[in-house]
């Protein structure tokens, strides 16, 4: 079948603004988003910019907006969507070339919430630290984040304001806040509390319905909202 | 290259103002439920324009709970407005705007709180106004 794309494409070095250019494919009606993409790259234009890796849903190198959605590229099949495909780089962040963003400032929200286990006490000995399955289950929603950028990029609220952490920031948190073992809360909070924190966020969903990963990343939040509220987090007194 | 800050947080702390913010809006929301539907059903379903006038107020501020209620009913609404209000400005704004319409919020919403409140507590009935009888 022939397939459609519109690509809003953007050289730096040459182009003032990015313009749509239109292409069209041969492809298997069960192929890929992506691999539209990959054909157009190999064999029509090879200037085309764009980031993917593990083609499979699993690295998050590929959301873009497909259709004017946030989706994975390598997770949409192009018989599910209507022609022509329109492709465009993920919004609220620059773009570096085509479908290049600059994540720079996205992994720099992802650092600032510490998203690693931190331990104060004294690590057991040739023991494992043991977590029942009942608090395994209060983050098992948010160890699935593949830091891809869809529900960010989804936002209003980050569009409005680059400097607010952002739904994914917030996820990695979160993984980290409700798990038994670790104890770095009170480290988290003073991005989390902030000006710019979990406050900005006004429950529009749009990052529940962005999420390839059908992470509940509004529920995420509110769960934090609520242990800060609760004061939860807060550095024991 | 024009990137956000650091780490997505102004480093000024803000000693959990928004944190407070965030809950006074919920149980403020839910008092205001209760007061607003309350008034609406005295004021405009029981009673209406036609036979509310200044005796009807006046009888009603004889009594301490009506104070009571309408100087809740001012505060939660008028801070819970203006901090929605404010809440806006922060998300569409920046620099010196936000500053100034922030600060104006600010002193719009303290005037008219002085307002109100000064009318709820100083109102006394007076004969010559309206006809006490
Ligand atoms: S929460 Fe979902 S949409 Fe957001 S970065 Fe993680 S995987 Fe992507
Ligand atoms: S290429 Fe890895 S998630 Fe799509």
């Amino acid at each position: 079948m022939d397939v459609k794309f519109k690509i809003l494409r953007f050289d730096p070095d040459k182009d003032k603004k990015p313009h749509w250019e239109s292409y069209q494919v041969e492809m298997e009606p069960t192929d890929r988003v992506l691999d539209g993409l990959e054909l157009i790259k190999g064999r029509v234009d090879g200037t085309l910019g764009l980031r993917r890796s593990c083609a499979h849903g699993v690295c998050g190198s590929d959301a873009m907006l497909i259709n004017g959605k946030n989706l994975l590229a390598c997770k949409v099949l192009v018989k599910s969507l209507p022609q022509p495909i329109t492709i465009e780089p993920m919004r609220g962040f620059n773009v570096l070339r085509d479908l290049i963003v600059d994540m720079e400032p996205f992994f720099a929200k992802y650092r600032a919430v510490k998203p690693y286990l931190i331990e104060k006490d004294e690590r057991p000995e040739h023991k494992e630290r043991l977590q029942s399955p009942a608090d395994r289950e209060k983050f098992e929603d948010t160890t699935k984040c593949i830091l891809c950028g869809a529900c960010t990029t989804s936002c209003p609220s980050f569009w409005a304001n680059p400097d607010y952490v952002g739904p994914a920031a917030i996820v990695q948190a979160h993984r980290f806040i409700f798990d038994s073992r670790d104890q770095g809360k009170e480290e988290r909070v003073e991005v989390l509390d902030g000006r710019d924190g979990v406050w900005r966020c006004r429950t529009v969903f749009n990052c529940v319905e962005a999420c390839p990963k059908g992470i509940n990343v509004t529920k995420a939040i509110g769960e934090v909202k609520q242990a800060l509220s609760k004061g939860e987090l807060d550095p024991p007194k | 290259m024009t990137t956000a800050n650091n780490y997505g947080s102004r480093q000024r702390p803000t000693q959990g103002i928004e944190r407070y913010a965030w809950v006074f809006m919920r149980l403020s929301g839910l008092a205001l439920l209760i007061l607003a539907l309350g008034h609406l059903f005295i004021m405009h379903v029981f009673n209406s324009v036609h036979n509310i006038d200044y005796n009807f107020v006046a009888a009603r501020y004889e009594r301490l709970f009506w104070r009571v209620y309408d100087m809740a009913m001012l505060w939660l609404a008028l801070i819970h407005g203006m901090n929605g209000l404010r809440t806006i400005v922060d998300d569409y704004t920046r620099g010196a705007v936000r500053v100034w319409t922030v600060r104006s919020l600010y002193i719009g919403g303290i005037f008219l709180l002085a307002v109100g409140s000064w009318v709820i507590i100083c109102f006394k009935p007076v004969a010559a106004a309206g006809g006490m009888h």
